[in-house]
């Protein structure tokens, strides 16, 4: 057994993992809107997190929207609830689906359940982090150039005895048919576990041969 | 319908899994996908009479549908999106316009206006009209000195007031060139005797005289820090070091006539002189200090007139643009490091004085015979960019305020005028829209 003084620094709880887990998406978010060209670089801001630069929108609109999001996440989070969390980006004009960004979330259900914590230093959930926004920042080396003006949605997918919020509909998946994928880096708070996955529209060039 | 069928091994092949409980969870990401085949299972299970053996058509089949009702049943999920979407596509599509608007005029640099006219008019009875001479410095603290005759008047840029510093004695004078040191309140004064005077403008005082050097009239004057350097019409070129008892430090000897030009490069590093034998020398610090016989860096034999007008270009180093006399009529420029000539461009009339704009890439001329301008260039394409016209004689000097906007001419019809011709540094704008109106902003400046 690790020492007291030591288990107590790198204890970590329901509460606090979903905070973790629901900032991530909020930054994951972001990022995904600016390396995607989705808003227009001027409208985001440079801040510092997870030993990064990273890009926070300003528009205040979008702002309300993320913060409710993510209170919402963190508390579907909390209750074990949330299954995944998707990003969607789609084509203004015709509304076709070009990119989904899948968070899968798989929740230690005995956590919830008997309320007990979990070691883990925050150290190592940044680290862990910290490599997945990387992979996001390098993500535009891949994926196919969104050369019209795009609208993101979110989907959460949660269990189904959840009763949804008077502020959410129930939507379709918003699929891609015969999508391209590409699994980026995960991480673990040892009570919720990321993975990360970009699915995107297939050049039919590609397709064909 | 295949595609929901097909997805099953793509993702299966992007989300591998180690054991056969998380085998299950396999299923998680393309769940939705499934429904499909959920929907159809509970559709033909049904119909076919809640009788699930009977109805298998293989063993291998049956144990898939029961893993995929079990899977379907025990994590069915909702899919949930907000009511209210983000508002990004209406914002987008009007920023984008608006930014690639915004990008066209800025490519375009808007046209400065060049006043044509002199600024303003101002006396000078009795100048010197006399091409080898250096008779007109702006100082750093924003003071104009001009010699008329034998007289030194200082000209105090932001209050416009007047003030004589020195009347220079019958034998000794007439004053033959002038030069501000560096800190805008030492001035030094050459003398037709070959005497070079040191002057505190605030205290209006002589400090020292510097004699024994040459041996005629000293047409001119460079400072560096604390070495002036000094050209005579014996054609040397004496270093003084003006802190110590003996100033003189060094001598150049190259020029076999009068030299009347002299500028140091903005680092302090090499000296250009223009003789009235035509040449053009490059001197070396490093070089000249390191050995004795104080040869020259470079010379250059190209103009084939006195050189006068010399000016180093502040913005690209090795740089120097030198202007030929009468019989020359051109603009040359050199890289000092190599001694190449970089071009040359033939003006139509002697040139008698060269500034380099201190804002923009352009360069400034002064002439003579027949039109008396001041022609504005575009560097390095060398476009004439104004012409501006006044003075009724040669220009013979000019002079530059320490913010560089304005330029003071004195010509030999006694007029001494000044020209808003280079354009407000962006910077500057707000902070400094006339030199008049910064008083202090320029102590510190170093030129």
């Amino acid at each position: 057994m690790a020492s007291k003084t030591a288990a107590a620094k790198d204890i970590i709880t329901l509460h606090g993992s979903a905070a973790i887990v629901s900032e991530f998406f909020c930054y994951a978010a972001n990022s995904i809107l600016y390396n995607r060209a989705v808003y227009p670089e001027e409208s985001f801001v440079k801040v510092k997190k997870y030993g990064l630069p990273m890009l926070l929108i300003e528009d205040e609109s979008v702002k309300s929207f993320m913060s409710n999001l993510t209170s919402q996440i963190s508390e579907w989070l909390e209750a074990g609830k949330l299954q995944r969390v998707v990003l969607v980006i789609m084509s203004k004009a015709t509304g076709e689906v070009l990119e989904r960004w899948n968070f899968r979330i798989e929740t230690d259900n005995e956590v919830v359940d008997k309320g007990v914590s979990r070691e883990k230093s925050d150290k190592e959930i940044m680290r862990e982090i910290q490599a997945i926004m990387r992979q996001v920042a390098s993500s535009v080396t891949y994926l196919p150039c969104l050369d019209e003006t795009c609208v993101f949605d979110v989907l959460a997918y949660t269990d189904t005895d959840v009763a949804v919020p008077f502020t959410w509909i129930e939507s379709d998946p918003k699929l891609i048919a015969n999508p391209q994928m590409v699994k980026l880096h995960g991480f673990d708070t040892k009570i919720h576990k990321v993975d990360t996955l970009v699915s995107y529209k297939n050049d039919e060039w590609d397709e064909e041969e | 319908m295949d595609a929901g069928l097909n997805r099953c091994p793509l993702q299966e092949h992007f989300l591998p899994r180690k054991n056969s409980k998380e085998n299950l969870d396999r299923f998680i990401p393309n769940r939705s996908a499934m429904n499909f085949d959920y929907a159809h299972f509970a559709l033909t299970e049904e119909r076919k009479g809640k009788d699930q053996s009977a109805t298998v058509s293989s063993p291998s089949k049956e144990a898939y549908r029961k893993q995929l009702a079990e899977t379907m049943n025990l994590n069915h999920t909702r899919i949930l999106a907000f009511r209210n979407k983000p508002q990004a596509p209406v914002e987008l599509l009007p920023s984008n316009h608006s930014a690639s608007l915004h990008q066209q005029p800025k490519s375009v640099k808007p046209r400065r206006y060049i006043p044509q006219t002199s600024e303003r008019t101002l006396d000078a009875p009795d100048i010197v009209d006399d091409f080898y001479l250096n008779l007109l410095d702006w100082g750093s603290a924003n003071v104009l000195a001009i010699a008329l005759d034998h007289t030194v008047y200082l000209w105090d840029a932001s209050t416009g007031s007047t003030s004589e510093l020195v009347t220079i004695d019958e034998e000794k004078g007439p004053v033959t060139s002038i030069n501000w040191a560096p800190d805008g309140r030492h001035v030094a004064v050459g003398l037709n005797n070959s005497e070079v005077q040191l002057w505190d403008s605030a205290s209006n005082r002589q400090l020292r005289t510097l004699k024994g050097g040459h041996q005629s009239r000293v047409g001119s004057l460079a400072w560096n820090n604390h070495i002036l350097t000094t050209g005579g019409m014996d054609g040397l070129i004496i270093n003084n070091d003006v802190r110590i008892r003996s100033p003189i430090v060094e001598t150049y000897r190259g020029h076999t006539q009068e030299v009347c030009g002299l500028k140091w490069s903005g680092s302090g590093q090499q000296l250009a002189s223009g003789g009235n034998d035509n040449v053009v020398h490059i001197w070396d610090r490093s070089v000249a200090s390191s050995n004795s016989t104080t040869q020259w860096l470079h010379r250059l034999e190209e103009h084939t007139s006195a050189v006068k007008a010399l000016a180093w270009c502040p913005f690209q180093a090795n740089l120097l643009a030198t202007g030929g006399g009468g019989g020359d009529r051109t603009i040359k420029f050199w890289n000092t490091h190599t001694g190449a000539c970089l071009n040359s461009v033939d003006t139509g009339s002697q040139v008698c004085s060269l500034l380099w704009s201190k804002n923009e890439r352009e360069l400034l001329s002064s002439h003579g015979f027949t039109q008396n301008q001041l022609t504005l260039w575009k560097y390095p394409s060398m476009v004439k960019m104004a012409e501006l016209t006044g003075h009724t004689s040669r220009v013979l000097y000019m002079a530059q305020s320490p913010d560089g906007c304005t330029v003071a001419s004195a010509a030999g019809d006694e007029t001494l005028r000044f020209w808003n011709v280079f354009g407000v540094p962006e910077t500057a704008k707000k902070a400094a829209p006339k030199a008049v109106a910064e008083p202090f902003s320029h102590v510190n400046r170093i030129r």
